[in-house]
């Protein structure tokens, strides 16, 4: 019985397989898990001072790092096929559980975007749609003639619209922006004529000024205070301020390991979260900040060398989309913290202290792993 | 699935994917590389500046107040110390629900409208977060121990300790050495906030105020390291604070203590001066206040009551009053007729009882003058006149002097001028001249007004400081006296400061001196021949004192006072003055006694001073027995 179902699905088992150039255990692509074990150390060692050289905090995110690497494994077994039959599904499931949020949600500091299962756990429908939009996106285009024409870009907007606003409502403008950009990512791969891509952009760029009024007011108050922070230091721009501060003064070499005085002496506002880049800055300095983003940029080749290589437009677009909005990520994050973009909660991917966002990453880097090491041929 | 791959142009697909993907990963590099360039703007190009940012976070300078030097007493007693004091402050940032905070210390300790009122006034006006703003101050033991059992309970709120001003003898001192205040608005606004930044107190009055800059110290600073909440991570350096100099004063708290008793619950003042070295002994003025209860900040009705008071605690009679000098200015007066030849040893002259200027049809009377014509002293020459206390004798003296011999002469003494040095205070007085009728009243000089200044009345005015200061020149014979307060050099010159009075000849101060001896000891004669205090003083003295009485007349009540006719009647009695200095060959203490409305000088005032003289000059076994 066992074995049969092995034979028929050769690279979906539990079983070493190296027959894929030798390099995939697991599924899992060596290149990149050395590379996410090389930002995850980094990142350990950053959060170890940030959070004042205590140990249960970094034990505790060594322990959903541990099962978020479970899960990627467990993504990454699983065959892309699998993916693109149950997309439309998962799409489905993803758009009711946010409406569910929207009805039965419970509110955390004014937001409504957890789910709750009484007695189990809660999680956020919103994480799981930044890998099912990319996800559903592929799939639409998986069957399409590319570039895609406009009546297709037409529903995929739909496809993106859909969750996109029911997020932006909860409200979480950082995550609908960040899902919505993921789906653009796909159209932009899916080779959207450049016509179409300019049109939008100028659009967007006439409407800026009513979009202004659609924020509210404290989303409002944060693109003000980027523009102006002194305006009020000790209130809204009090984090921008003293994250710039930290960065600042760290310099080219920073003021040592666990040596911030920003960070330590709570002037750093979410030091172990959102704002780690502004603690590493400080205590490693910008060539401490330089070999973080190089390490990025590795892991993001790869993920592009992935994309590249799959075999058929799904894991192409959804390798590729998956790769650029990691990227998303870390420009917001750093582009926030630096004074560039205004504060949205966006983690420091693989860096920031907190499971959740750990947990959505490495699951889409099992779907990544997972199309490079089920392709039927090696390149 | 197999017909929609069929139709699909694979390769071509591919490339547009590659071209995207790779336009894609120019972009991605082109926006790391623009991450990169903000951190190097930020941590090369701008590193300086958020350096130093940084540095102003964590780095406080704080300041440490130095310690207000100690006032001590010729005898080495403290009269104004130095005692910790705890307040009771709160930290608005680390306070969660102010209103409830509040509730629960007054439910505590108790809170009036009022105290939390002037929080939230200092609240408002604080100047950096995570500043301890304090809510009560001068706590009690009991309300020390109430907050910290419930510490636990009240994050943010905090007992802290402070040396502040005490004055260990209460009223008694209040208007010799002064007192501290608290800074206030206009202050903070005049003073250096540098040298004052942690100090709460400034010398407001007297020694306090004069010698401020002695008695504060130098300011010490630390800087620190503070985390964003303001608590101290550590000291990074320290420059410790320099205390404020201690003074020795040459008042004496028990001649204070006696002179205040011997006045009783009269208003008065009491003026004793070390003719030898000018040093102030005793300087009394009643009623008084309690200085302490300025410190922690005065309630309002409690000030109010003092300010307002009919008997004007807050006013220092020794220094501000102005008072007619009457009859003790007499002895001064013949010294200046003695000495320039106006009047001689043996000139007497026939006293019905009042005197008339020529073509004048007033009268100007003598204190005995009745009705009848009865009164009068008879045949008065200069030893009479001032034993006697002969108005007579002096109206006419003072109209063969004439206002400007006077004036000049008077001033050498040190009338209407104020010659003390560090008793801030002093005022002036005011000696009459020809100018100063013409300048002030617009009108001239008439002869009238000549012969009122002959007894001490008219526009005459002294102080009790003046007047010691004048008795104590008498007793040194002409000797300078500048009234001070501090025992340790080097003084700061008073521009006015007096001459030795030399023009006058040896056996003129003989002489006057010898009458003022009289006024006291000449005792047991016939109706009228006694010195006027000796009925009252002059029995059992066991030195030799010389005095002169006084009654200065009140001039009148200050417009808008409204009181009971009972008072009025009290209020409008004369002031009487006693002045003397002893021993007699070899001055020790030279003083001006005042009790207000207190009627006839040798009845009320010369006591005084006899208590006084006593504590002063003998020892204690000989005290009790002059008072038996």
């Amino acid at each position: 019985m066992s074995e049969d179902f092995v034979r028929r699905l050769p690279n979906s088992g539990f079983s070493f397989n190296f027959s894929s150039a030798g390099r995939n255990a697991f599924h899992l692509d060596i290149q990149m898990l050395l590379l996410l074990v090389l930002i995850i150390g980094y990142g350990l060692l950053v959060l170890f001072s940030a959070v004042d050289q205590n140990n249960a905090p970094v034990i505790s995110q060594l322990t959903k790092i541990s099962i978020a690497f479970a899960v990627m494994t467990v993504m990454a077994q699983i065959s892309p096929i699998v993916y693109l039959r149950f997309a439309p599904w998962l799409y489905l499931i993803g758009v009711i559980l946010l409406v569910c949020v929207a009805v039965f949600g419970y509110t955390v500091n004014g937001s409504q975007r957890w789910l709750r299962i009484p007695g189990l756990f809660s999680f956020q429908p919103s994480e799981l749609m930044k890998l099912v939009v990319p996800m559903i996106l592929a799939w639409y285009f998986h069957d399409r003639h590319l570039p895609p024409k406009l009546k297709h870009l037409f529903w995929a907007g739909i496809m993106i619209a859909v969750p996109a606003m029911l997020i932006a409502r909860q409200p979480d403008l950082g995550t609908a922006l960040i899902i919505a950009a993921s789906g653009l990512i796909v159209l932009f791969l899916a080779g959207i004529s450049w016509r179409y891509v300019f049109s939008v952009l100028g659009l967007a760029l006439v409407c800026a000024p009513a979009l202004w009024f659609l924020l509210r007011d404290y989303q409002q108050q944060r693109i003000l205070t980027l523009l102006n922070p002194e305006s009020d230091p000790l209130g809204a721009g009090w984090n921008i301020i003293q994250s710039k501060t930290a960065i600042g003064s760290g310099g080219l070499f920073g003021k040592g390991l666990f040596q911030g005085t920003q960070s330590h002496l709570d002037f750093l506002p979410e030091s172990q979260t959102d704002f780690i880049i502004a603690v590493l800055a400080e205590e490693l300095g910008l060539v401490g900040v330089l070999v973080l983003l190089i390490l990025y940029l590795l892991l993001i080749g790869r993920g592009v060398v992935i994309s590249v290589q799959a075999q058929d437009t799904f894991g192409r677009l959804l390798a590729g989309t998956i790769t650029f909005t990691f990227f998303v990520y870390v420009f917001v994050n750093i582009g926030m913290v630096s004074g560039i973009l205004p504060v949205v909660g966006v983690p420091l991917p693989l860096v920031s202290y907190g499971g959740t966002s750990i947990l959505t990453l490495f699951a889409g880097f099992g779907i990544v792993m997972s199309i490079h090491t089920h392709r039927r041929i090696s390149l | 699935m197999a017909e929609p791959l069929a139709l699909k142009d694979h390769s071509g697909e591919s490339q547009v994917f590659f071209d995207r993907i790779v336009l894609g990963l120019v972009l991605l590099v082109i926006g790391l590389m623009f991450l990169a360039a903000r951190m190097f703007y930020l941590q090369i190009m701008q590193h300086d500046i958020y350096t130093t940012l940084s540095d102003k976070n964590r780095i406080q300078v704080q300041s440490v107040p130095p310690i207000r030097g100690l006032i001590y007493d010729r005898n080495g007693e403290l009269i104004a110390d130095n005692v910790p004091s705890f307040s009771l402050t709160i930290t608005r940032e680390r306070v969660e629900d102010l209103e409830s905070t509040l509730k629960s210390i007054d439910a505590l300790i108790g809170l009036t409208p009022e105290q939390i009122e002037s929080f939230q006034r200092r609240l408002s006006r604080r100047q950096r977060p995570y500043e301890a703003v304090p809510i009560l101050l001068r706590m009690t033991q009991e309300q020390i121990a109430q907050i910290s059992v419930n510490r636990y309970s009240l994050p943010g709120v905090d007992v802290q300790a402070k040396l502040v001003r005490h004055y260990p003898h209460g009223d008694l001192m209040a208007h010799a050495v002064g007192s501290v205040r608290r800074i206030n608005e206009d202050d903070a606004r005049r003073l250096d906030s540098v040298a004052y930044s942690g100090t709460e107190h400034i010398g407001k009055i007297g020694v306090e105020k004069y010698y401020e800059n002695v008695l504060l110290g130098k300011v010490g600073y630390q800087r620190v390291e503070t985390d964003a909440r303001g608590r101290i991570m550590k000291v990074l350096d320290s420059t410790p604070p320099q205390p404020g100099s201690n003074l020795t004063l040459h008042v004496d708290s028990g001649l204070q203590r006696v002179a205040s008793d011997a006045l009783g619950d009269r208003r008065g003042t009491v003026v004793a001066i070390d003719p030898k070295t000018g040093g102030v002994l005793a300087l009394v003025s009643k009623p008084s206040y309690d200085p302490n209860l300025f410190i922690a900040g005065i309630d309002h009705a409690t000030y109010a009551g003092l300010r307002d008071s009919i008997d004007v605690p807050l006013f220092n009679r020794a220094l501000q009053g102005q008072y007619e000098p009457g009859s003790t200015l007499k002895p001064f007066i013949g010294l200046i007729g003695l000495a320039t030849g106006a009047t001689t040893k043996e000139f007497k002259i026939e006293d019905p009882g009042w005197y008339k200027l020529p073509q004048n049809e007033r009268l100007y009377r003598d204190w005995n003058w009745k009705k009848s014509g009865l009164g009068g002293h008879g045949l008065v020459d200069i030893e009479k006149a001032i034993y006697r206390s002969c108005n007579i004798y002096f109206y006419d003296l003072a109209v063969k002097l004439g206002i400007d011999r006077i004036h000049d002469d008077l001033a050498l003494f040190g009338f209407g001028q104020n010659t003390a040095i560090d008793l801030p205070e002093a005022r002036n007085g005011l000696l009459p001249s020809r100018a100063w009728k013409l300048g002030s009243r617009g009108e001239s000089w008439y002869p009238g007004d000549t012969v009122n200044i002959g007894i001490g009345q008219g526009d005459i005015l002294v102080t009790p400081l003046q007047l010691a200061t004048a008795v104590a020149v008498l007793a040194n014979r002409g000797g300078a006296v500048t009234p001070h307060m501090l025992q340790q050099s080097p003084l700061v010159p008073n521009v006015n400061q007096l001459a030795d009075v030399d023009l006058i000849p040896a056996h003129v101060w003989d002489l006057v001196i010898k009458s003022m001896e009289k006024v006291v000891h000449r005792g047991n004669q016939e109706f009228g021949e006694n010195g006027t205090a000796w009925a009252y003083i002059g029995r059992g003295i066991k030195y030799r004192m010389a005095g002169k009485s006084g009654t200065a007349q009140v001039v009148g009540i200050a417009q808008g006072e409204l009181y009971d006719a009972e008072l009025i009647a009290e209020r409008n009695r004369k002031h009487a003055w006693f002045i003397a200095f002893a021993p007699v060959d070899d001055p020790q203490i030279a003083l001006a006694v005042l009790v207000e409305n207190g009627g006839g000088g040798s009845e009320f005032a010369s006591p005084v001073a006899r208590k006084i003289l006593d504590y002063y000059l003998l020892d204690s076994e000989d005290q009790v027995a002059s008072n038996e």
